[in-house]
């Protein structure tokens, strides 16, 4: 069951969470996901594109921020969408782990469609790392 | 190097099917961090009133990068992967991806446009089961940074 549309109103806050990532979460999405790119792995590859070391997927720290939406749901197949912009490379130093922070706002309410537009904010130590993060989901 | 515009509007070949298991759905879980029974316990899942366990949103990139490949990867776009990064990412779904389905994905060249020094490719993957249901639309935009910005930055520019 999805988050009933009577508990949800436009302007809400929805609970916000912080994710770690380090070095062995981006070789374990890369195995997960196929996307072996070495710019998330290895660090003379990131250097020497111009980068200032590894960088995380876009896709995974995409698939953290949604964690806010879908926990918040109860329901992770209740999201009918969901899009960001990726804004910054979220740099994972070696035996540093980066922590992405995620919050999110409901930006409106259709009662009668019991749908709701979700806006939600990630950043790393402070800068903002995705734009644009948006969600639609489907409530009951 | 201005991409080749003549892929503007190609749709490419359906990918072969793609199998969703169950084990692969839990290592993807397990590889964002989400400990969501649905994603791992057919009856969590149904308790939901999902016929078998469900996929995270973002699992649908699996397929549909995979099949932006044949777009990508075209020497003759024009594109220097190297200097790629993911720049915007959406999907609409019609409903979960879920254990069981057998999923094709056809990709169509959205569009391409230069900005700023920077290449921008967008591709459109629809994947479809093998009866022609779509499942999930996903839009990708990829940027190949130009060599005009000095501050490479994994997205494209505001």
């Amino acid at each position: 069951m999805t988050r009933p549309v009577a508990e949800v109103t436009a302007g809400m806050p929805i609970p916000a969470q912080s994710f770690p990532i380090e070095r062995a979460t981006l070789i374990q999405y890369a195995g997960a996901s196929g996307d072996f790119n070495p710019i998330h792995w290895s660090e003379q590859t990131a250097r020497a594109v111009g980068l200032p070391d590894v960088i995380a997927h876009g896709m995974l720290t995409m698939a953290m921020a949604v964690r806010v939406v879908t926990d918040w749901l109860g329901d992770p197949g209740a999201v009918l969408s969901y899009g960001v912009r990726f804004t910054r490379p979220v740099v994972v130093e070696h035996g540093i782990p980066s922590q992405l922070d995620v919050s999110g706002t409901v930006r409106s309410v259709d009662p009668d469609a019991r749908t709701a537009e979700l806006d939600l904010t990630a950043s790393v130590a402070g800068q903002t790392v995705l734009a644009r993060a948006r969600a639609k989901v489907r409530l009951a | 190097m201005p991409l080749d515009q003549s892929f503007l509007g190609r749709t490419y070949p359906l990918t072969e099917p793609y199998q969703v298991s169950r084990e692969k759905i839990r290592e993807f879980a397990d590889a964002i961090g989400d400990p969501h029974p649905a994603y791992r316990d057919q009856a969590a899942a149904q308790a939901l009133g999902h016929p078998d366990v469900i996929a995270p949103p973002t699992f649908a990139i699996v397929m549909s990068m995979r099949a932006s490949h044949q777009v990508v990867r075209d020497p003759e776009l024009g594109l220097d992967y190297s200097k790629v990064v993911h720049g915007e990412q959406q999907f609409h779904y019609q409903r979960p991806i879920r254990a069981g389905d057998v999923l094709r994905v056809r990709t169509t060249v959205e569009s391409i446009r230069a900005v700023a020094g920077n290449d921008l490719l967008t591709t459109k993957g629809e994947i479809l089961t093998a009866e022609d249901e779509l499942v999930v639309t996903a839009l990708s935009t990829i940027v190949a940074r130009g060599t005009a910005r000095s501050a490479p930055a994994e997205g494209g520019p505001e």
